[in-house]
């Protein structure tokens, strides 16, 4: 079957222009991480990886990613599904809404967390009563990673949910599916890899989130450092083969969710097949 | 793929279940998450009088500030638009060797902390870097001038526009094209004919959102934008001045000038897509 | 194997996040150590030695953990919630918006010797191999064949020291003169190659980048920096006028009445005046008050004069109104 663009001529010319614009873009940067790196060789990587203090921050950042997935994943589902399923007065305001994180720098976005959550704030104050602490221990730091990362499912979701459009849902919920089902058995199949996309985009962004989390974090090595506040640090130290080679870690980390995205299309692809 | 979320429009009554919990949930995240935090910013705010706001966010360097800002992202969003689409493009619809890693790559800006992003961005276009001894000697400087905080920009905000295209453009059935080489129209024509009417919505979020993200981006800047007052100095420096001096007020003034424009900007970005979608399917239809 | 056993670890880390956060059940005291970003590896080398001491006077195990960050955002992170017991900073401004706050006592300078400083330093030069261009002292600075490199006194404290020190050379050097000094001013800062946000980036912009013929630091930093990056390779120039830099120390009492820690907090900030920890100190190129190391050193620290800020512009509180608030002399310096 012939398709737009198929032609061997613009094939080539098109992929070649991708793949060298991608290779100087962006896989230089990351290229130069890695040799930075390993600079000095494997020996200092290793020591480096395997310091105590990186490998509480790995454990930290990890943790947090794992809350801020399914939380992020359930709200930008509803939230997709309300914006793109319904008509209602107020739906392009609350679409525009979950783009705030977008327009608030990550700084701020702490900043303003902590006026609200801190000692002086006015919910923090009534907290701290309680003795309970927000900021400066883990659930700040989730918290604020929760605001940045949200928009991410939601936007994944909402224009391919749009161009959809609902028909095949009414088809099955006029045949008297059950709703849990329609959602389950006709969108979700056809939504998948845009949720699987929104979901390694907010695993990529709450892992290398700095900004909002320096502001809230605290930074108390081995207990509120995260990854790339460690980083920074070993940076601030002079430490370049330690900073670099936590960036490449956080570099691998974004890697390893999209080969785990890939195998996953690869398997589901096979299956169609057999079935 | 014809949208049927312009009918519930015109009939009332609402076929799909699910309504009141998709509300509950995204209302009480919406409020708790996204607007009660805002609070404290424009409880900053609430001390000043309107004329101290005004003076704050135009002292000029501030101003300056604004221009060099807005001009970068420009900029950036604008080649990452035509870059972003490309990529998209590529990768949903050739096979080619590496195009798993191609497709990982794009991601990377994301999942890097943006201060690793902007040191290796600029230890890459310093003129001793492996880019700035090749453009260098061009006269081409990257580094320390607009052109590398543009750069950084781009860099940060790629996968915006990618990652919002590239679902779209995969969800495009055979058919589309079909029509369009059978009507012997040529590539070029085709695309801008058939293809690009169905990109628009998410080409123009994806590229507005880029541009959005590279307002308030610090990290990935700071480091290769030298900085210099009145001429490589963005809006977030501003803002971090602020906080540097434990001036909060100022911080929140310049920061919800910001949050202002980019929201306008966003709320303009849906209201366009949901009219564009409105009549590119009515007029189908 | 190694990997496994890390890769465990992680997965321990992982599992154990939420503990992490949760106060310390174990029967050990702990105190926290809120300080500025470039002392990680100092008080990595002081801590455990405090804790042998402890553990030797009074028979106890303690640890200490260390937060490090940007000194103003390290006291802000105090204002709003940290529970640091200490702080060791490298602004005088930033422990006196704790003592503001009522989070330090209002008379902190008089508690301990030396306006609560066990070390200071002062702003230097670091020239390349041989100093080409001859830079010894603020007046080659202005030169047009010169280019500087330093961090942005809007954001750095260090960058407002090297303004501030600049200023109070050009005063001597005009006797007063206001016209000349902001000539000398403007000029000065017209040389500047590139304003990083912080002491570390105006280091890689130096060194890694190769930018400017002088990077402007702390005395100890540009010290350390040519330790770390090839002695042969970068000179130090301390030039004969120049700025006392304090790196105050204080207990942030309601933390460590709060924690139990104040007879250990206490103990801390004074153990950083002891023998010992003064020997560590200008290990690290900071200058010290303690005579024996004073002399122990001599060879390390050249005689200057050292201007103090109040000398300079009054005070502290003059210098951020005048200079470096928004719109004040710096800003007005600067335009173009």
């Amino acid at each position: 079957m012939q398709r737009i663009g198929d032609a061997p001529r613009v094939r080539r010319l098109l992929v070649f222009l991708a793949v060298a614009l991608s290779a100087l873009f962006l896989l230089l940067p990351l290229v130069a991480i890695f040799a930075q790196a390993f600079a000095q060789g494997v020996g200092v990587f290793w020591s480096n990886v395997s310091n105590e203090y990186t490998v509480a921050a790995i454990g930290l950042t990890l943790f947090i990613a794992l809350l801020t997935i399914p939380i992020c994943l359930v709200f930008g589902v509803a939230l997709a599904w309300l914006v793109t399923r319904f008509t209602f007065p107020g739906r392009r305001i609350l679409q525009t809404l979950i783009d705030i994180p977008f327009a608030v720098s990550p700084v701020v976005a702490g900043l303003i967390y902590l006026l609200l959550y801190g000692r002086t704030g006015w919910l923090g104050s009534w907290l701290d009563g309680y003795d309970i602490q927000l900021m400066f221990a883990w659930p700040g730091i989730l918290m604020v990673t929760i605001f940045v990362t949200c928009p991410f499912v939601a936007r994944e979701l909402i224009p391919l949910m749009q161009a959809q459009g609902s028909r095949e849902e009414e088809a099955a919920v006029t045949l008297g599916a059950p709703g849990w089902t329609v959602f389950r058995r006709v969108t979700l199949p056809n939504i998948r890899w845009a949720l699987l996309y929104g979901v390694i985009l907010t695993n990529a962004r709450a892992v290398g989130e700095f900004g909002a989390v320096s502001v809230v974090s605290g930074a108390i090595r081995g207990q509120t450092n995260t990854l790339p506040l460690h980083l920074e640090q070993l940076y601030q130290d002079y430490n370049t083969v330690g900073a670099f080679a936590s960036a490449s870690l956080l570099a691998l980390i974004a890697l390893l969710t999209l080969v785990a995205k890939a195998s996953l299309e690869w398997r589901a692809a096979r299956r169609e097949v057999h079935t | 793929m014809i949208t049927l979320a312009t009918r519930a429009g015109s009939a009332p009554k609402r076929v799909l279940p699910g309504f009141g919990l998709s509300l509950g949930i995204s209302l009480m995240f919406i409020s708790l998450v996204l607007l009660l935090p805002l609070t404290g910013l424009f409880g900053q705010l609430a001390g000043l009088s309107l004329a101290e706001y005004w003076a704050i966010i135009t002292e000029g360097r501030v101003v300056a500030s604004y221009v060099v800002t807005i001009g970068a992202a420009a900029v950036a969003a604008l080649v990452n638009g035509a870059f972003g689409l490309l990529l998209a493009w590529v990768l949903v619809r050739y096979d080619f060797p590496g195009k798993r890693l191609l497709d990982a790559l794009m991601d990377l800006p994301f999942a890097l902390p943006t201060a690793v992003a902007g040191i290796t961005l600029a230890t890459l276009y310093s003129s001793n870097g492996w880019m700035g001894r090749l453009l260098e000697p061009l006269g081409f400087q990257v580094a320390y001038t607009w052109v590398g905080i543009a750069l950084a920009m781009a860099f940060t905000s790629i996968p915006f526009v990618v990652r919002t295209v590239q679902p779209v453009l995969e969800d495009l059935p055979h058919e589309v094209d079909e029509a369009a080489l059978t009507l012997g129209a040529s590539d070029g024509t085709a695309f801008r004919r058939v293809i690009l009417p169905h990109l628009w919505p998410a080409l123009v979020t994806g590229t507005g959102l880029a541009f959005v993200r590279s307002l308030g981006e610090f990290g990935a800047i700071i480091f290769i934008a030298g900085n210099m007052p009145y001429e490589t100095e963005i809006t977030a420096l501003m803002i971090f001045v602020k906080l540097q001096e434990y001036d909060y007020v100022g911080a929140s003034a310049i920061a919800s000038v910001v949050l202002f424009v980019s929201l306008a900007l966003l709320l303009v970005i849906n209201i366009w897509q949901g009219r564009f979608i409105k009549r590119l399917h009515g007029g189908a239809g | 194997m190694q990997l496994l056993s890390t890769v465990r670890r992680i997965a321990l880390a992982v599992a154990l996040g939420a503990s992490l956060a949760t106060p310390a059940l174990a029967a050990e005291r702990e105190i926290l150590n809120s300080s500025y970003d470039i002392a990680r590896e100092l008080f990595s080398a002081i801590n455990p030695e405090f804790r042998d001491w402890w553990q030797a006077e009074q028979g106890e195990e303690i640890a200490i953990q260390q937060s490090h960050g940007g000194s103003s955002a390290q006291a802000r992170a105090i204002l709003q919630g940290l529970r640091a017991d200490v702080v060791t900073y490298n602004q005088v401004t930033d422990v006196q918006v704790l003592a503001d706050a009522g989070l330090v006592a209002e008379d902190w300078q008089q508690q301990l010797p030396n306006n609560a400083s066990p070390y200071y330093s002062t702003t230097a030069f670091l020239v390349r191999k041989d100093n080409p261009k001859g830079i010894e002292s603020w007046d080659d600075l202005v030169r047009e064949d010169v280019k500087m490199v330093f961090p942005n006194p809007k954001t750095s404290g260090n960058g407002r020291y090297t303004y501030l020190a600049a200023w109070g050379f050009a005063q001597q050097h005009f006797d007063g003169d206001e016209e000349q000094i902001h000539d000398f001013m403007r000029t000065f800062l017209r040389n500047v190659a590139v304003f990083d946000t912080g002491g570390r980036g105006a280091t890689t912009s130096f060194i890694e980048r190769g930018i400017g013929d002088v990077l402007i630091s702390f005395e100890s930093e540009v010290n350390n920096i040519r330790g770390e990056y090839g002695q042969d390779d970068y000179e130090v120039i301390v030039p004969p006028v120049s700025i006392l830099a304090e790196f105050p120390v204080a207990v942030v009492e309601p933390n460590a009445e709060r924690n139990g820690t104040q007879d250990l907090a206490q103990a801390y900030v004074e153990y950083l005046y002891s023998e010992e920890a003064q020997r560590m100190l200008a290990n690290f190129n900071y200058r010290v008050h303690h005579e024996a190391i004073v002399e122990e050193f001599a060879d390390q620290f050249p005689e200057t004069e050292l201007l103090r800020v109040e000398d300079i512009v009054g005070s502290w509180e003059q210098a951020m109104d005048e200079h470096f608030a928004g719109g004040a002399l710096l800003d007005q310096l600067q335009r173009r």
